[in-house]
């Protein structure tokens, strides 16, 4: 692909862009850490200071004391893990409904999820916060959980996986055993969905933790998320840095943990779904 | 009751009538079950999908506040108000400004990272892996970090800057500057991700194309152009339309670098769209908010469609 001339002086040249954009992304989250591990007045050092220093736990007593910060870790936990356990399912489901099974007005549904992918989701706030008004559930979790039971998203990764990898002579041998679809579902589906089910659910899971703004709208300050406590901290202390750094390398880091460990899968299912049929 | 020995005939029309209700249970269970197994996607999406946004073009007709139960019926009275509105239009031109400034580089950047990730390379993994941990990173944290980085007096950048001589630049109060800032957090989450949407498709271009062109000494530039661009275009496409969407909905940078003001900066110059509707939220104006919204979802119609247009003519075509 690359040509013979200067192709070894073209290699060290990509490695060399590469590098730098690896710099360059690791740069503001190691910084973040830098400015964590040090009491706020360090900040005004000149040079600024580059390396962490030793206040970092002193700083995460005083997250959790100026911030229901614990209450916010249960509240996100509790959230972004609902939410990923019944997106895995119910897109499995329909997914498998769309990939394998025959109905009438199939093609026109999966257009129509595909569609919905494209709805701006900031254009409902105001309805669905009046909504959530009249089912009594602003300030709750139920407005954070319900609403996203089940997303196109999901739906449209699970069903581009199964049309690839779910056998339809696998279906057919479990019809003549006198397997219900239910039974199929149960038996064949959902070990072939494993996999793809488990990236869709790390996804979903991340993107459920860093949900931002429809949590501030419908959450109260008091009984708040990871997010919406995090931008209370940074409105609350403006000029405090290291607290507010503090919390933002406390709410990331689980994140970024276990996507070192599990990137490879992550990465592998979104370029997977990238890719359409 | 006891039928110990039911006679023959009765046998057989029970043996029937199961087989025939069983026919029927199986039947039933073909027909029924593909709409009960998508119907949990579809019921939500129409409750908290699709009647919200038709529920909005109804308060939209409306002067409606969460302080009265009557709502009073006004026509298009809010809409008209708003097109004289100036900071709607101040609104509008910052979402554009920042929109240009974010995706247009972020885009080509991506390309570009691709491409350069799109070769036998060592440590492939890693390299990827680095380039999404930014899209891991939260939206607050994100803003955080960088409202840091970019601060006038301590920040990062300033510092650096000032190795060339560049004076304290203070970031968060002029127009260019802020959106630059802005624009800077949004590239910096979203670049890596979608390089690696573009990486999936390129990796699908076969083989035998370039080496074809290596052959008659086409350079990997005028190879990117010729071949993998056009080559990858659906993705590019599908990449553009979202980016566009995406860039018409930023709320929370803005949001966020203003610590918390809705009303994006002293003089409102980097208050976004979205975040205008944000304003009249929690001024609980939900009519006006209303509108803002309709006139927000007309401007990315169009503009993703323009978009649209704009993508799939360009560049040569191979297929």
């Amino acid at each position: 692909m690359i040509p013979r001339l200067g192709a070894s002086k073209t290699r060290t040249l990509t490695y060399l862009t590469l590098i730098a954009v690896v710099f360059f992304s690791a740069l503001p989250l190691y910084y973040s850490v830098v400015v964590a591990s040090r009491d706020n007045s360090a900040l005004a050092d000149v040079p600024p200071p580059l390396f962490p220093g030793g206040n970092f736990f002193t700083n995460v007593e005083n997250v959790f004391t100026t911030v229901p910060f614990a209450l916010a870790l249960l509240n996100s936990i509790l959230v972004a893990g609902s939410i990923a356990i019944s997106v895995m399912f119910f897109s499995t489901l329909a997914g498998f409904a769309f990939a394998k099974l025959r109905f009438r007005g199939r093609n026109a549904l999966l257009l129509i999820t595909v569609a919905t992918m494209m709805v701006p989701t900031q254009l409902g706030i105001i309805p669905l916060y009046l909504i959530m008004v009249k089912l009594e559930w602003t300030g709750s979790m139920y407005a954070l959980i319900v609403p996203a039971l089940v997303n196109a998203f999901g739906v449209f990764f699970m069903t581009q996986y199964l049309s690839r990898a779910l056998p339809t002579e696998l279906l057919e041998a479990g019809r003549v055993d006198g397997c219900t679809t239910w039974g199929l579902f149960w038996h064949v589906v959902l070990p072939v969905a494993r996999p793809a089910a488990a990236v869709l659910g790390m996804l979903t899971f991340m993107s459920a933790w860093n949900d931002y703004f429809w949590p501030l709208v419908v959450l109260t300050p008091e009984n708040p998320t990871v997010q919406v406590a995090l931008s209370s901290l940074a409105a609350g202390y403006v000029s405090d840095y290291a607290l507010s750094l503090t919390g933002t390398t406390l709410g990331t880091l689980p994140l970024v943990i276990v996507f070192a460990l599990l990137g490879k899968q992550i990465i592998g299912g979104i370029m997977q779904g990238a890719v359409k049929g | 009751m006891a039928t110990r020995a039911p006679d023959r005939s009765t046998a057989v029309s029970r043996h029937r009538s199961e087989r025939l209700s069983r026919q029927l249970a199986h039947r039933l269970d073909v027909k029924a079950s593909p709409y009960a197994y998508v119907a949990p996607f579809l019921l939500l999406f129409c409750a908290f999908g699709l009647f919200p946004l038709v529920y909005t073009a109804w308060v939209s007709l409306h002067e409606w506040t969460l302080l009265s139960d009557v709502h009073k019926f006004v026509g298009l009275d809010n809409f008209t108000f708003l097109l004289g509105d100036s900071y709607f239009w101040n609104a509008t031109f910052n979402t554009l400004s920042i929109g240009l400034v974010s995706t247009v580089p972020q885009l080509l950047l991506a390309i570009w990272l691709a491409h350069l990730l799109n070769r036998p390379l060592r440590a492939q993994t890693l390299f990827r892996v680095t380039l999404l941990l930014p899209n891991v990173t939260s939206v607050v944290a994100v803003v955080v970090i960088f409202s840091q980085l970019f601060g006038r007096d301590y920040g990062l950048i300033n510092w650096v800057l000032s190795w060339f001589g560049v004076g304290a630049i203070d970031w968060n109060a002029g127009t260019a500057t802020s959106h630059v800032a802005i624009s800077t957090m949004i590239m910096w989450r979203w670049t890596g991700y979608n390089a690696l949407l573009f990486l999936a498709a390129m990796q699908a271009v076969p083989r035998e194309l370039y080496e074809a062109a290596t052959i008659d000494g086409a350079s990997g530039f005028k190879q990117l152009r010729k071949i993998t661009i056009p080559m990858i275009k659906p993705t590019i496409v599908f990449v553009v339309i979202t980016s566009t969407i995406g860039a018409m909905q930023v709320v929370a940078e803005p949001l966020l670098f203003g610590t918390y003001s809705p009303t994006g900066g002293p003089d409102r110059q980097y208050q976004t769209l979205a975040l205008f509707i944000y304003e009249n939220f929690t001024k609980l104006d939900f009519g006006y908010a209303s509108a803002i919204s309709w006139m927000m979802f007309v401007f990315i119609v169009i503009i993703a469609g323009v978009n649209y247009l704009l993508t799939r003519r360009s560049g040569g075509n191979i297929t």
